[in-house]
């Protein structure tokens, strides 16, 4: 099969596609987007695919490739709906939450000085976080009003595309560790722990260690509801353990990165999402 | 192996000739720069900024 792979930046992973699908002796297509045009007229896209699977870093060009992908008939994984409710937390937040899946408790709104009151709702130390990012940055925790104060302040005047939007999350007294499990079609195969001893952001990113996840049946349920209620293929879900309540869903990203999830599982992530979406393809 | 000039100190990159578009060079003079791939032929630019959409 000739299998596209959409991306911007080859990190590990894009390149792992690529040296996998040549193994499984299908032909891929590296698709660099960010020297692409796409006239609205066009009857075809160049080149072509079987299937295009999305792994751009950028969210916007994802998004888009997504959708331009799928407008002309390609099986894109992820597609543009998932893309568009897991790189927006606030979509993701709430979509999750009206489907009673536990989240973190979380506020939005648009108001800096509504922002500052409802946190007394929330309690401290509370989480700020920017509406649309990702790897921890600018996830920040504030332990008083004052720091919150400042947070917010800081926020109006950046220049980021939701700095107008005030997302507030509680603090959840995790362990020094969460979990990322991924969802690859209709299985959640694999996961990691992700521990930081020095910093409460979990993020590998950041510097945490990962450890490979023991996932049980609850666990693994929780990640394919989170799949029937966002959508999309390839899922992967953060989720925090609190003492009292269980699992939280904290985040789901639609392009994730799984280096770390191969080398301390021994699991070919590629290899098993290439099987699984050819399997989809083919129905 | 093929050498392209860095955009911003006119040193030689040595960059593998199956080099992807988009690959990123780290050169001597500090610069990360990007391998752009047009028409079959390899050449470099300033690697873009992390962007505040960029993530999983």
């Amino acid at each position: 099969m000739r299998i596209g792979i959409l991306y911007d930046m080859p990190r590990w992973e894009e390149k792992n596609l690529i040296e996998e699908a040549k193994k499984m002796g299908h032909e891929p297509i590296p698709v660099y987007t960010k020297d692409i045009v796409f006239f609205s007229d066009d009857k075809k896209v160049e080149p072509e695919a079987d299937f295009f699977i999305q792994r751009n870093v950028s969210h916007n060009r994802a998004l888009i490739t997504s959708f331009i992908m799928e407008q002309f008939g390609y099986p894109t994984i992820n597609d543009h709906i998932t893309l568009f409710r897991c790189e927006n937390k606030i979509i993701t937040t709430y979509i999750l939450s009206r489907h009673s899946i536990n989240t973190p408790r979380t506020f939005i709104t648009f108001n800096k000085n509504i922002a500052l009151e409802f946190s007394k709702k929330i309690g401290y130390p509370l989480v700020i976080k920017p509406v649309e990012g990702s790897w921890g940055r600018m996830v920040a925790k504030a332990d008083n009003l004052d720091t919150l104060y400042s947070y917010l302040e800081y926020q109006e005047f950046t220049t980021q595309k939701y700095k107008d939007i005030y997302y507030i999350q509680e603090f959840v007294n995790k362990p020094n560790r969460d979990i990322r499990i991924f969802v690859i079609g209709d299985e959640a195969p694999v996961g990691i722990y992700r521990v930081n001893e020095h910093n409460w952001r979990t993020n590998t990113a950041l510097g945490a260690k990962a450890y490979p996840l023991k996932i049980d049946e609850e666990l693994r349920e929780l990640a394919l509801k989170v799949r029937e209620v966002i959508g999309g293929f390839f899922l992967g879900i953060d989720i925090f353990e609190d003492r009292d309540r269980g699992y939280l869903v904290d985040e789901v990203n639609g392009v994730p990165e799984y280096k770390n999830t191969v080398k301390v599982n021994n699991f070919n992530v590629s290899q098993f999402l290439l099987k699984k979406i050819i399997e989809w393809v083919k129905r | 192996m093929a050498i392209l000039k860095c955009p911003i100190c006119g040193g030689d990159v040595n960059v593998e000739d199956d080099a992807l578009a988009g690959e990123l060079v780290e050169h001597e003079c500090g610069a990360q720069l990007e391998v752009v791939r047009q028409n079959g032929k390899l050449s470099l630019r300033l690697a873009e900024q992390i962007g505040e959409d960029w993530g999983e």
